[in-house]
């Protein structure tokens, strides 16, 4: 069960857009609180402002106004060279499609954060093998991604995104180019990580029963806007 | 971003697209031997015009003479000035020698030998102008190319020919070196009443207190080379001479100079053995001037060439600008050629880039990848393009040889490499490659992660 530690706490967070002479609202007047050790689910249809949302929680885009407090820390006022910090050492993140280095094997993909966080070489060998085993991966070391399945290839993702032991876990669609079977795997791995690894986990996806089924909430969005959010269904489908 | 790690992806980025990157960094490796081949060149015929001048001695070289005795200004108005001096004109005598030879920068100082005379070749008569060529002068490039050998010892009876005269001697001049030849000359014998002195030193002053009586005498000289320059030993006498030997033998012979009756008229402090000249060598032509300086404030008047040789440095200094801005015109070419394969490296790998922002890279790990990267093809191609430089300048100094050797001339090194050339070249690749690395870099380093991100 979550505790009551807050990991991420937004507080009336906007993002607009100036497309020509009419303003987006992709993000309108969201305020919205995870625990740490959450499970959320964010929900909506194309366009609701779910990614963008996840994208400022990530530190990879600014919010026109609002803040985003991420363990005590405003990331809304962070300089560039903090927020990329801040997205190295706290945050972990999985893709819809993946997003890994064709050129470069399963174990240097995993091993790229560990570079980008300048930790000790002495170490990296161990916590990529680490990251693999919790993937269930350790077999395919040095294999290219185009010679795994879809499945293989979000486990990989999901290593190199656990590698530098972040504490917050944002997964964009991660079962959106996957197959049923190996979309329920995958967010199996995703609360078992939430389980041992006490990671906080948002996870942008318009799957609603796989998010009813995995996440502890819902966080439902609709134009920009918070609609609702709720506790999930997860312990009856179990 | 470690640095090691930062190299690891630079080279891995541009392994990856091999075939481009190398013909990048071919196109900085043309700039650079451009470059390199325009300024080797410019190096190498300057190498080529200071050999020759310092062969001819006139660049490194200040004649020393007394200040009474400056040759060609004994007119009237000098002579008034003399007498105007309250105090007695030093004169240049063997103590004056040692002084100057101690002086910095100095190679050697040596009193020049230098007599019109007669040689006697198979019985029939020459006339030339012999002069006593130091030691040093072996190695000073005068007798580059000599056909014959050098002399064998400092005190050696032997002679060196200058070509025009060995032609003079025989039309086979190759035939002349191992022949005698008769050295006929006036000896000079100081009169009685300084005979010692005049017989203790060997170099030759100019004679005793009483003046000096002349005796034809003959030395036998073997022929053992004949050379093509004319090495002038400094600028003093009259033209140059053609029948050379050396230097220690050219004083024992005691012969009398042009100068002597003016001396013996004019030197009053007759019991002093006192040279009418030295020339001294300074190490290189730039050391000349205060040494000519220090040379004068010892009380004697110097002379050098020095003016010629500050404008022929002017010339070759502004000759090395003019090929350095036509080499550097390949080479700003080749930039471009880096700017392009960066922004399109950018383009490729736009989703790449927004991958390692999204994993912790800072916008500075991003732009110090594209430095590194052009860094790189800066690096490689100052290398390729220094070896293709020297090529350059080998290929042009084979085919002037070439040419050199059908009109039966020396061979010369037309262009040259040295290492300050090499390593400015390799260093200016790289600096200009950055250069080129700056824009796509800080493009790169600004690119939206989650707009690089949505790029397929």
């Amino acid at each position: 069960m979550p505790n009551s530690q807050p990991a991420i706490q937004l507080d009336r967070l906007s993002r607009h857009y100036t497309m020509g002479e009419t303003s987006v609202r992709a993000v309108d007047n969201v305020s919205l609180r995870v625990a740490s050790n959450e499970f959320l689910a964010l929900l909506g249809s194309s366009g609701s402002g779910k990614s963008t949302l996840l994208n400022l929680i990530a530190g990879l885009d600014r919010p026109s106004s609002g803040s985003i407090i991420a363990y005590g820390t405003n990331i809304a006022t962070l300089s560039s060279l903090a927020l990329a910090r801040y997205r190295s050492n706290t945050i972990g993140m999985i893709f819809q499609s993946f997003h890994l280095l064709p050129r470069m094997t399963l174990e240097e993909n995993v091993e790229l954060p560990l570079r980008l966080a300048e930790v000790d070489y002495a170490d990296r060998s161990a916590r990529v093998r680490e990251a693999l085993e919790r993937v269930r991966l350790t077999h395919r070391f040095g294999h290219r991604p185009t010679e795994l399945s879809g499945g293989e290839q979000q486990r990989v993702a999901i290593a190199r995104a656990i590698v530098n032991r972040p504490k917050i876990l944002l997964a964009d669609e991660p079962t959106g180019n996957l197959d049923s079977a190996t979309g329920e795997s995958i967010l199996n791995l995703l609360c078992e990580l939430q389980r041992t690894l006490g990671t906080t986990i948002i996870m942008v996806t318009h799957e609603r029963p796989l998010a009813e089924r995995f996440a502890d909430r819902l966080a439902i969005m609709g134009d920009g806007k918070l609609l609702s959010t709720s506790a999930a269904v997860k312990e009856q489908v179990q | 971003m470690k640095t090691r790690d930062l190299t690891d992806l630079a080279l891995r980025n541009l392994r990856e697209a091999i075939l481009r990157n190398a013909l990048t960094t071919l196109g900085v490796a043309v700039g650079v031997a451009s470059l390199v081949a325009m300024l080797s060149l410019g190096v190498g015929l300057q190498e080529l015009a200071s050999k020759r001048l310092s062969q001819s001695g006139l660049f490194d070289t200040v004649i020393v003479t007394p200040k009474n005795n400056l040759r060609g200004m004994g007119g009237p108005a000098r002579r008034e000035a003399e007498a105007d001096s309250e105090k007695p004109p030093r004169a240049l005598d063997e103590e004056a020698r040692h002084e100057i030879e101690k002086l910095p920068n100095v190679i050697e100082v040596y009193p020049q030998v230098r007599f019109f005379t007669e040689v006697r070749f198979h019985s029939k008569p020459f006339a030339t102008v012999v002069a006593g060529m130091p030691e040093s002068s072996k190695n000073s490039g005068s007798f580059d190319g000599i056909e014959g050998n050098f002399f064998s010892s400092p005190t050696a009876d032997e002679a060196i020919l200058q070509i025009e005269f060995a032609k003079e001697l025989s039309s086979d001049t190759r035939s002349l070196v191992g022949q005698d030849l008769a050295l006929r000359y006036a000896e000079r014998q100081a009169l009685p009443a300084s005979s010692d002195d005049a017989a203790t030193n060997s170099s030759d002053p100019a004679a005793g207190g009483g003046g000096f009586s002349v005796v034809p005498k003959e030395l036998h000289l073997k022929i053992v080379g004949i050379v093509e320059t004319e090495p002038a030993q400094g600028f003093g006498g009259y033209g140059n001479a053609r029948l050379l030997i050396p230097l220690r033998t050219a004083s024992t012979l005691r012969a009398a100079q042009v100068n002597d009756l003016r001396d013996i008229v004019r030197d009053s402090s007759a019991s002093k053995i006192t040279y009418p000249n030295l020339s001294v060598r300074a190490k290189s032509p730039s050391l000349v001037e205060p040494l000519e300086l220090a040379i004068k404030s010892m009380g004697f008047s110097a002379f050098s060439l020095l003016d010629a040789s500050k404008s022929l440095r002017t010339f070759f200094s502004v000759f090395d600008l003019l090929l350095g801005i036509f080499g550097s015109l390949a080479l700003a070419v080749a930039t471009l050629g880096i700017v392009n394969t960066l922004v399109m490296a950018i383009l490729e790998r736009r989703r790449e880039i927004g991958v390692l922002k999204a994993l912790g890279a800072a916008d500075s790990d991003v732009r110090q990848l594209f430095f590194v990267e052009a860094g790189v093809m800066g690096f490689l191609g100052g290398i390729f393009g220094v070896l293709f430089g020297w090529l350059i300048g080998r290929a042009l100094t084979f085919g002037t040889n070439v040419y050199l050797k059908r009109q039966n001339l020396n061979p010369i090194e037309l262009s040259s490499v040295p290492w300050w050339l090499i390593l400015s070249a390799i260093a200016f690749a790289i600096l200009v490659s950055l250069a080129a690395g700056l824009y796509p870099a800080s493009r790169a380093a600004q690119l939206n992660p989650v707009d690089a991100l949505r790029y397929e």
